[in-house]
């Protein structure tokens, strides 16, 4: 509904000679160049280890074959720490205390009990925010923004949720009584390391049931920093145990015969795996899957805060974020000055040393990472799509990084609207009226999330209600919180993490 | 030479004397004419600047996360943990309790307050529905804070049953006065410190030392006061005949402690109608 | 969204256009900004350039034209004796220390300070138009901007009708802003949107716009007098504005954060702010100015603390 300017635009811009009234002019370049220094964070605040261990029945151990492989910090290329290799031994000796802890403490004690033991927690991950975070940033390159201001805090607010949960257990599911499963196999991924321990750890704890966790293999350090917390709160033997690895570790975990609930964060074909390996037992799964959300954004929103929305939804966390809203639906008419905005304000993104303070989008999570982002990038430049890359940004000559990104006059059949890349890179589409933009937003077989720009309500809720997409965020983008349910339709996986509902697929009930 | 101290009132984050002057004197349980400590009897002014600072204190306190109001009442819990031996204390040198029964009463008033920490942010995710009503037409309903209020002690001291209330009243977002019995008034003063130091917003809480007999009388004809809740019948029938005036709600603490109740009791409900169409 | 239809000289028809703007969106971006860590030479260079945007205001009652004389010193020489010694020995590029851009006064201290500040380069800026309520006759107004540019202003800082843009009479404001153009000519003109009486984004927004389409070469937030004065969200929704109005007609108009803003660190945050939207272009005292007072103090504290390592006590700073 924007009205054109009755005076015409002169297309050529010669930005120095215009003046305003009083005949100013806009600046030289040499005036002032607010070019802003290094601020990085002190990485002496955490004591990263040489090597790490496992962590079974509440003390830390070698692998049994003492087998260890390096984890890279990817801003550097460099070997950050060693971590123990699991074998199958290790696997069994794991699950075998998480059994034993579920049989002999932790089904025994009350649930207020419970809750003690989760609070104590969380109050120790706020006191030792700042080592957790920088670690963080250091095993898996994101920002030190990020990780101290959003990931971190998300993690012992998710412990303190849930430690509120344990003894009222009756009012999440009235009705009907609540029991734990027993022995739950978590495996997680390394884009968000320590809020994903957390989303599996706190849920299972806080409903009575024991854990046996594997990390992703590119970000197992911080976890085993979370294991000494658990000892220094005194978290009875056996109750969290971690196994270190890869995938066969892994897939060891989750065919354990002693382990009764299952539960995968991670990509799409291990998460097919792990529900093909499983469905003859009757182990209960919930699995978090990928994404290629859309990020809709009607001729009504308000744009400029729709841009910032945009941003965050594919960049932030270097676009490694399930849920990203990886799709802009942009509708027609806005197209041109919302793309110019878009360009504009990518340029402000400064991509750089994850421990630098002004750093905005980090380093990729490891070289496999990168190579797979280039591989669905140079298909999609095959196809002869239109790519921008943000002009004014440089990389660091070491380590994995990539610029932000888009495709512009993507189809819903092209490689870059159907697979997800997992990084910094957007795909842009446009529609005309409502309908069009949730046929295109549903017309994928992914479901996670969807972005809703609009001013008007009763329209948000309308589109709401007709997509296929199990987070719904309108004026906003990427936010988390434990009170709020998380989790896809279709192929983004099944179950819900969080809120009351995440809690229901750590409870056998009975009416 | 011990230093001895005058036990004050706790007024919008200030300890003020009553501004009646009057002073009681608190007996040991033992001998019942010696005398541990004074304590200011709080007057009806006294009363009115209490909700006066209660109502300053009402929208902001409402405005706060879930999540922050539960930090708040988890830190009550750690500063009640820490300071457990001055209350034990008072409670077996004014009250006569035994060691074991002292012990007892602070677990569970540190366990009113944890518990009550933990529903912050959940009682509107038990509490709360979207409704299915027929037309195009989004509707939900959720439970709000009340406001200002009394929460009154009673006759005798009941500490637990305290606690309870207390904390329901603060994890729902409520503000409030307490009427503090004074059979023994000296628990005010480390009350007091424990909220002073808890990051409780000012104004929130605030402690009056009382006989019910002079007090209650005012806060059930007070208009600003929008609930009020009992710990025990004595004044019931009373109190829900001056209520009608301002129909204040009048509660009942329940019988069985840490539940749902203080919390279902404690709160308002609001129901939102939004069309859904393009 | 919905339009706005005015009459006007230079078009039949002139449209102006209600953004709606997302106030959760606008503070999470402020927060954003508040992030960023600014040390080292980037400070440095910040502070410098800070002083050089300052508006020395002083706007009392009980001001005298012995408080404008001292405060036109101030404007010419921030720091005198072994501190201008210290900047000038680091700082090789500099022949003196850096001077504010103006001074900002009542009508009737314009002719003292023209005359202190001659030749200087320092700007002298009235206020006008029965600043700071804006609650007289037009032909008042007008009186009130002609005895100051005939004093000798160099820059005059208007306010708009509240009452008639709160009631929605946008022609009236339109009109008002255009007439005091007029009379301005060459001298700049800074309208002044009170956004603490706006209260909402959307208004300050629309306000923006209106001042921008009817003259004004700085939008400018507060009076200083209303509380709140400046904050990051609505200067942010104002930067967006002239963002927009640019883009669309290539009109250059400045901007003037006003009000509440005391610190150093403050002060870097909207740097950082303006830079990251607007960008280098408007980096410049020519389009961009803080209206302060106490500012200028903490600014100098930070440089010489950045200079010398030392937190330098309040008495070596002059009151004025």
């Amino acid at each position: 509904m924007k009205t054109q300017k009755i005076k015409k635009k002169s297309k050529v811009k010669k930005k120095t000679t215009n003046k305003n009234h009083a005949g100013a002019t806009l600046a030289k370049e040499e005036d002032f160049n607010f070019a802003y220094s290094k601020a990085p964070q002190a990485s002496s605040v955490v004591k990263v280890k040489e090597a790490y261990q496992l962590y079974i029945n509440g003390k830390f151990c070698d692998a049994s074959q003492k087998k260890t492989f390096n984890s890279i910090n990817p801003a550097t290329g460099k070997k950050l720490c060693k971590i123990a290799l699991a074998s199958k031994k290790d696997v069994d000796k794991a699950v075998a205390s998480a059994k034993n802890a579920y049989n002999k403490t932790w089904s025994k004690i009350s649930a207020r009990e419970r809750s003690y033991y989760l609070f104590r927690i969380a109050r120790l991950i706020q006191e030792k925010s700042r080592e957790l975070a920088v670690l963080e940033t250091m095993d898996g390159g994101k920002p030190i923004k990020e990780s101290r201001d959003v990931d971190l805090p998300l993690v012992a607010a998710h412990f303190f949720y849930h430690a509120g949960w344990a003894d009222k257990l009756q009012y999440a599911f009235p009705g009907q009584k609540a029991s734990p499963i027993g022995v739950v196999g978590q495996v997680i991924p390394w884009n968000f390391p320590l809020l994903m321990a957390a989303w599996k750890i706190a849920p299972a704890l806080a409903t009575g049931n024991t854990v046996v966790i594997k990390p992703a293999e590119t970000t197992s350090a911080s976890i085993m920093h979370l294991a000494e917390i658990f000892q220094e709160a005194e978290l009875p033997d056996g109750v969290v145990n971690i196994v270190t690895g890869a995938g066969e570790v892994g897939a060891a975990l989750v065919n354990h015969k002693d382990v009764n609930k299952v539960a995968f964060t991670g990509s799409n074909e291990v998460g097919k795996l792990i529900a093909k390996s499983v469905a003859s037992s009757n182990k209960r799964v919930t699995l978090e899957l990928g994404g290629k959300s859309a990020n809709i954004v009607f001729e009504d929103a308000a744009i400029d805060q729709a841009v910032e929305g945009v941003i965050n939804g594919i960049y932030f966390n270097q676009g490694h974020v399930c849920c990203a809203g990886s799709r802009l639906l942009i509708e027609e008419n806005i197209k041109d000055i919302f793309l110019k905005k878009l360009k504009r304000r990518m340029q402000q993104l400064r991509v750089g040393d994850p421990l630098d303070k002004n750093t905005d989008v980090g380093a990729i999570n490891s070289k496999e990472q990168l190579d797979k982002i280039n591989q669905i990038v140079d298909a999609g430049k095959k196809e002869g799509l239109d790519f921008y890359q943000s002009k004014t940004c440089s990389l660091p000559s070491q380590g994995y990084f990539y610029k932000p990104s888009f495709f512009n006059g993507v189809s819903s059949a092209s490689v870059v609207a159907r697979s997800e890349i997992f990084g910094p890179v957007l795909s842009i589409q446009s529609f005309r009226n409502p309908e069009e933009a949730i046929a295109k937003a549903n017309n994928s077989p992914y479901g996670l999330a969807a972005g809703v720009w609009s001013e008007k309500g009763s329209k948000i809720l309308q589109v709401a209600k007709a997509l296929k997409a199990g987070v719904i965020w309108s004026n906003t983008y990427n936010k988390f919180d434990p009170t709020s349910p998380f989790g896809g339709y279709k192929e983004s996986g099944q179950g819900r993490e969080g809120g009351r509902q995440g809690l229901s697929a750590y409870v056998e009930l009975q009416s | 030479m011990k230093v001895k101290k005058t036990i004050k009132l706790f007024i919008g984050g200030k300890f003020p004397r009553s501004e009646s002057g009057r002073v009681a004197p608190q007996y040991f349980a033992a001998s019942k004419t010696k005398v541990s400590a004074h304590y200011c009897q709080a007057s009806r002014k006294d009363f009115r600047a209490s909700i006066e600072a209660n109502k300053k204190a009402e929208g902001p306190w409402a405005a706060r996360s879930a999540y922050n109001r539960g930090q708040i009442l988890y830190r009550i819990a750690e500063n009640l943990e820490m300071r457990r031996g001055e209350f034990e204390e008072i409670f077996i040198s004014i009250l006569g309790y035994s060691k074991s029964k002292a012990n007892k009463t602070l677990e569970q008033a540190i366990a009113a307050f944890v518990y009550y920490a933990g529903f912050a942010d959940k009682y509107s995710q038990v509490l709360a529905s979207l409704n299915p009503v027929q037309g195009s037409q989004h509707n939900f309903t959720f439970p709000e804070a009340i406001g200002s209020g009394v929460l009154a002690e009673g006759s005798s001291t009941k500490f637990v049953e305290l606690c309870n209330e207390l904390a329901a009243l603060l994890a729902t977002g409520n503000v409030v006065t307490v009427l503090q019995s004074p059979t023994c008034a000296l628990l005010l003063s480390p009350f007091a410190e424990v909220l002073a130091t808890s990051d409780v917003p000012a104004g929130v809480v605030n402690l009056l030392s009382a006989s019910n007999d002079e007090l209650m009388p005012v806060a059930a004809s007070h208009m600003d006061v929008l609930y009020i809740t009992l710990l025990e019948d004595k004044d019931l029938a009373l109190v829900k005949g001056e209520a009608i005036h301002n129909l204040k709600r009048v509660f009942r603490a329940p019988a069985n402690g840490r539940s749902i109740e203080s919390i279902a009791q404690a709160v308002e409900y609001k129901t939102t109608w939004h069309p859904t169409g393009f | 969204m919905s339009l706005i239809r005015l009459k006007s000289n230079g078009a039949k028809n002139l449209f102006i256009e209600r953004i709606p703007v997302d106030a959760v969106g606008v503070e999470e971006r402020t927060q954003y900004f508040c992030k960023r860590s600014i040390k080292k030479e980037s400070k440095m260079r910040a502070l410098i350039q800070i002083i050089k945007m300052i508006d020395l205001t002083t706007l009392e009652g009980a001001d005298t034209s012995g408080k404008v004389e001292q405060l036109c010193a101030r404007a010419l020489s921030p720091v005198d004796g072994e501190l201008k010694n210290v900047f000038l020995n680091h700082f090789n590029t500099y022949d003196y220390f850096p001077q504010v851009a103006a001074v900002c006064v009542y009508p009737s201290f314009v002719k003292e300070a023209a005359a202190r500040l001659k030749g200087s380069g320092v700007q002298v800026a009235s206020v006008a138009t029965a600043f700071p309520a804006g609650q007289l006759p037009l032909k008042l107004k007008k009186a009130d901007v002609e005895f100051a540019i005939k004093s000798g202003a160099d820059e005059i800082d208007m306010v708009i009708d509240r009452d008639a843009f709160l009631s929605g009479d946008y022609q009236k404001v339109f009109d008002e802003i255009v007439c005091i153009k007029e009379i301005c000519g060459q001298v700049h003109l800074k309208v002044i949107l009170e956004t603490g009486e706006l209260k909402t984004y959307d208004k300050i927004r629309l306000a923006s716009h209106l001042a921008m389409e009817a003259g004004a070469d700085f939008i400018k937030t507060s009076t200083g007098k209303v509380s709140p004065g400046a904050t990051l969200g609505s200067t942010l929704v104002m930067l967006q504005a002239i963002q927009d109005y640019y883009d669309q007609t290539g009109q250059i108009v400045g901007m003037k954060p006003a009000g509440g803003i005391r610190t150093a660190k403050q002060a870097i945050q909207y740097l950082v702010m303006l830079n990251e939207t607007l960008g280098k272009a408007w980096m410049t005292p020519e389009l961009f100015r803080f209206g302060a007072s106490t500012l200028l103090n903490d600014v100098l504290r930070q440089i010489f603390k950045q200079l010398t390592g030392r937190y330098y006590y309040h008495e070596a700073f002059s009151i004025d």
